[in-house]
């Protein structure tokens, strides 16, 4: 007898999307067809897309140090209600990840709440101070792949190309916040027609692309596995393509934020639409969508980031910048991209599996494989009203959003849904 | 209308109505006892975060020529400074019995946040470098006076236009009156995209002089935040400056206007300031009258049903 | 809606109106008309124009905005604001106050404030075309062109060709205030 049967949904599996139930057991797949037995639970996919849990590249889940924002049971909680089953947790924690010991407490604190399974990013260097390498090898023993000074870009690039070198002998990734420090720092939003009508401060396209074309010549140079975090700017998409077809091994991501919002809605000055990279205008957010549907950029990635409410609900000049999302990207995404099934698995799970080197998590349905799956409904429309975040800052509450997840099942265990 | 915020969405009927209402509260100015019971028993406070004795001032004339209370809250004294939030402060004074706010801050949108906090209506003294609605009204009502009416003056904003929370204001609210406006000013000191502003725009104030009716003069800071926008004081007085020479060649009915506080000797000339073509103190007493129309509008003459 | 005066009939109650101040006051010297605006205001210009003719000396009507002076602020919709201007200084002299109706009371009374405020004047009299009756205040008409019983949901409407292109009063049943 399975423990679950999903039925009647359109699968995604190794050979490719069908009609199928799903049986699984043990924490297993184990069966894919049309008489797949009896089970102790049946879950009604009728309508629904069955594949790979979500997989996200960037989370802010604030522990160790910042749990009064969030913390891995909580972000974890929404993560499972966003179809997520994996999560890359971001190193600019108190303290910061740059050892192997705070990465495993990460882990092992994701193990005990059981409901993602979630590896640490490390810091690229020590204290993410810029300044000196972090402990690497270290933290790959510990199981970390991905490095990253997240929340700030590596503004020396003498020690940049030191760390790239040495991450690329390990095989990991080097993942950039991509913006500027000194062309960001006086400003709050998008540099534009709209921030010329608030008169507030702002950040040109430029904090961005400079980065990017920066850190695109330094891993030509040292040959390491590249990342650009959350794109911005269609200036951004034009160079990741143009480094893909020249060879560089470079992957992209992009919010869900930043393919749903531009900077006009920031007129409004609510907090909400403050993050950074900023929104900008509708010719990137255009160029953003474009370049998930085509694959120039590799997956959707949240970069979900809470936020007390003392911290944001405050003028927008003086707020933190950072917004969530683990529980509406696929929707955002669904809606707004309107991705076939294949390719929406695919930039949601199976290509940043890849990238952040899940074994078990992002593969299309396999008899035998653990069962990590998501069943998302492409055509429902809802409006967000709540969220199980610590934290409400986001921009999708009261929203009408097309796209939900039904269940997700992480490890043979339902984590959300019926 | 239930707050002033800006004069980016005013339309033409409502403007009009407020300057008409400011002039028969500039009357009531002149009176013996310059005072009327409208807004008897209401409390009027004023948060001014940044340092501005002659706002604050003139909104609280204006409260008391409508009789109404004034309290007001200065934040380097308050609890504020011991980290209070914004909201819990002006939910504090709310719970005085304060029954509207006039608010100024250095951050933008701060009138927004206090008239999704409050349940009364919220005033827009100014917020950082994007509105300050109430000068633009006083500074249409000057003109309105002197010229009848706003339609086809051709009025140019000369300064620190990028930075200015009054040209925003004035830009939106003199077009919107039929006037065409032109701006002044180094091209560090114009807003970014201005081609989506209903205006024009010069790089130096000889190129407009001889074609136009007002002449509004920004207050200049050399250093603003990121360092130094123009080379100095003086270059800026030769190419922008309200000179003795640069006022002779204005036609003869035109004016000279300037928010204050002025720079003497930089944007406008020592002189010029005192000509009677200069209307800048009038442009002061027109501040009570209308931020009386104001208060007036927003307390005690017209709510949404 | 049903018409009670007619443009004649106005014409013929603003002279008697004029007659009756002349004989009251003795005399126009020291008299000021004023009217409140809106339809008050043209009703004192032509009281002022009746009277010039009269008296052969040159009469002219100020206007007394009362916006500011109201006591429901709080309940009205929406109060304009009207210009308040005095043909002279009022001090020691016979305000008579013009108004198209006479109702509850309570547009006097803030006339009164009003005139208060701008001076002391030796009496106060007033002129309406209309009084419906519903006083709230013990406040009378010392001119009235025509007493007309109504009940309170009913509307009465002045009309002067100045403001509506057109003379006469009508009264309009029911409904709204």
């Amino acid at each position: 007898m399975h423990d679950f049967v999903l039925e009647g949904g359109s699968v995604l599996t190794d050979e490719g999307v069908r009609d199928a139930d799903v049986a699984i057991v043990d924490g297993r797949i184990d069966a894919i067809g049309q008489d797949v037995g009896a089970a102790a639970r049946t879950i009604d996919c009728k309508g629904a897309w069955v594949g790979p849990g979500f997989v996200d590249l960037h989370a802010h889940l604030r522990e160790p140090g910042q749990e009064w924002k969030e913390d891995i049971a909580s972000g974890t909680a929404a993560a499972a209600a966003g179809g997520f089953t994996a999560l890359v947790a971001m190193p600019n924690t108190d303290p910061p990840i740059d050892a192997g010991h705070l990465a495993m407490y990460v882990a092992d604190q994701a193990r005990r709440s059981g409901r993602a399974e979630v590896v640490s990013a490390g810091c690229l260097t020590v204290g993410r101070g810029g300044e000196r390498m972090a402990h690497i090898d270290d933290l790959w023993d510990a199981g970390v792949r991905i490095f990253t000074d997240d929340g700030d870009a590596v503004a020396n690039a003498s020690v940049l190309r030191i760390a790239m070198e040495y991450v690329a002998q390990l095989g990991g990734v080097v993942s950039q916040h991509a913006v500027d420090a000194d062309l960001s720092a006086a400003g709050h939003m998008h540099e534009g027609a709209v921030s010329s009508r608030l008169g507030m401060y702002a950040i040109p396209r430029e904090a961005d692309n400079v980065i990017i074309a920066r850190d695109i010549t330094l891993a030509k140079l040292t040959g390491v596995r590249y990342h650009v975090q959350h794109l911005s700017t269609a200036q951004g998409v034009e160079m990741v393509a143009a480094a893909k077809s020249d060879g560089v091994d470079i992957t992209a991501e992009v919010t869900p934020h930043h393919l749903m919002f531009d900077h006009e809605d920031v007129r409004s000055t609510d907090s909400n639409f403050k993050m950074m990279p900023p929104l900008r205008d509708s010719r990137d957010t255009t160029a953003l969508i474009e370049g998930l549907r085509s694959g120039v950029i590799d997956a959707v990635a949240t970069d979900h980031a809470p936020h007390a409410a003392m911290e944001k609900d405050i003028p927008f000049e003086h707020a933190v910048s950072g917004v969530t999302g683990l529980e509406w990207a696929g929707a955002v995404t669904n809606g707004v991209v309107a991705l076939d099934q294949l390719a929406f698995f695919e930039r949601m799970s199976v290509t940043p599996a890849r990238i952040a080197g899940f074994a078990e998590q992002g593969r299309p349905l396999t008899v035998g494989a653990t069962a990590n799956v998501v069943v998302f409904d492409p055509d429902v429309l809802w409006v967000p009203a709540s969220t199980l975040s610590k934290s409400r800052n986001a921009p999708y509450l009261g929203r009408e959003l097309k796209g939900r997840v039904r269940t997700t099942i992480y490890g043979g265990a339902i984590t959300y849904g019926e | 209308m239930n707050n002033l915020l800006t004069t980016e969405h005013l339309d033409r009927e409502v403007l009009e109505e407020l300057l008409d209402e400011s002039d028969g509260f500039a009357e009531v100015l002149t009176r013996p006892i310059p005072k009327v019971p409208a807004l008897r028993g209401k409390t009027v406070a004023t948060m001014f975060f940044e340092p501005s004795t002659r706002t604050r001032m003139s909104f609280e004339k204006a409260a008391k020529a409508l009789s109404a209370d004034t309290v007001t809250f200065s934040p380097g004294t308050s609890a504020l400074s011991k980290g209070e939030s914004l909201k819990d402060t002006a939910l504090t004074i709310r719970a005085m019995g304060v029954d509207l706010m006039v608010v100024r801050h250095k951050a933008t949108g701060v009138a927004w946040r206090l008239a999704e906090w409050l349940d009364i209506p919220i005033v827009n003294g100014g917020d950082g470098a994007h509105q300050h609605p109430t000068q633009a009204l006083l500074d249409c009502l000057t003109i309105r006076q002197h010229f009848g009416s706003l339609d086809g003056l051709k009025i140019a904003i000369v300064g620190d236009i990028k930075h200015s929370r009054v040209a925003r204001s004035d830009i939106f609210a003199m077009t919107t009156l039929g006037a065409q406006v032109v701006l002044v000013g180094p091209p560090t000191l114009l807003p970014i995209d201005p081609e989506v502003w209903p205006i024009s725009v010069a790089h130096s104030i000889d190129e407009v002089l001889d074609d136009i009716d007002v002449v509004y003069l920004l207050r200049v800071q050399t250093e603003r935040g990121g360092g130094s926008v123009f080379p100095s004081e003086s270059e800026y007085t030769r190419r922008f400056g309200m000179t003795s020479d640069r006022f002779a060649r204005l036609r003869p009915e035109a004016i000279v206007m300037h928010p204050g506080p002025m720079n003497r000797g930089v944007e406008i000339g020592y002189d010029v300031a005192d000509d009677d073509r200069a209307l800048i103190l009038q442009q002061v007493s027109n501040g009570v009258a209308t931020r009386m129309a104001v208060l007036f509008r927003l307390l005690g003459g017209d709510h949404d049903a | 809606m049903r018409q009670v005066m007619s443009a004649e009939d106005l014409g013929r109650v603003t002279s008697r109106i004029a007659h009756e101040i002349v004989e009251r006051n003795q005399g126009i010297e020291n008299v000021l008309i004023v009217g409140i605006p809106t339809r008050g205001k043209p009703f004192a210009d032509r009281i002022a124009a009746a009277l010039t003719e009269i008296e052969g000396a040159e009469v002219a009507a100020g206007s007394l905005d009362i916006g500011m002076y109201r006591d429901d602020l709080d309940t009205r919709p929406k109060t304009r604001i009207g210009p308040t201007e005095m043909p002279a200084n009022i001090d020691g002299r016979t305000v008579v106050i013009a108004d198209d109706v006479l109702f509850t009371g309570r547009t006097i009374r803030a006339a009164l404030d009003a005139l208060a405020d701008l001076g002391r004047p030796g009496a106060v009299q007033l002129a309406v075309v209309i009084d419906r009756g519903h006083r709230q205040l013990p406040i009378r008409a010392d001119f009235v062109g025509k007493n007309i019983p109504t009940a309170i949901s009913e509307r009465v409407s002045v009309r002067l060709d100045e403001i509506d292109g057109q003379d006469g009063v009508w009264i309009d049943h029911g409904g709204d205030e």
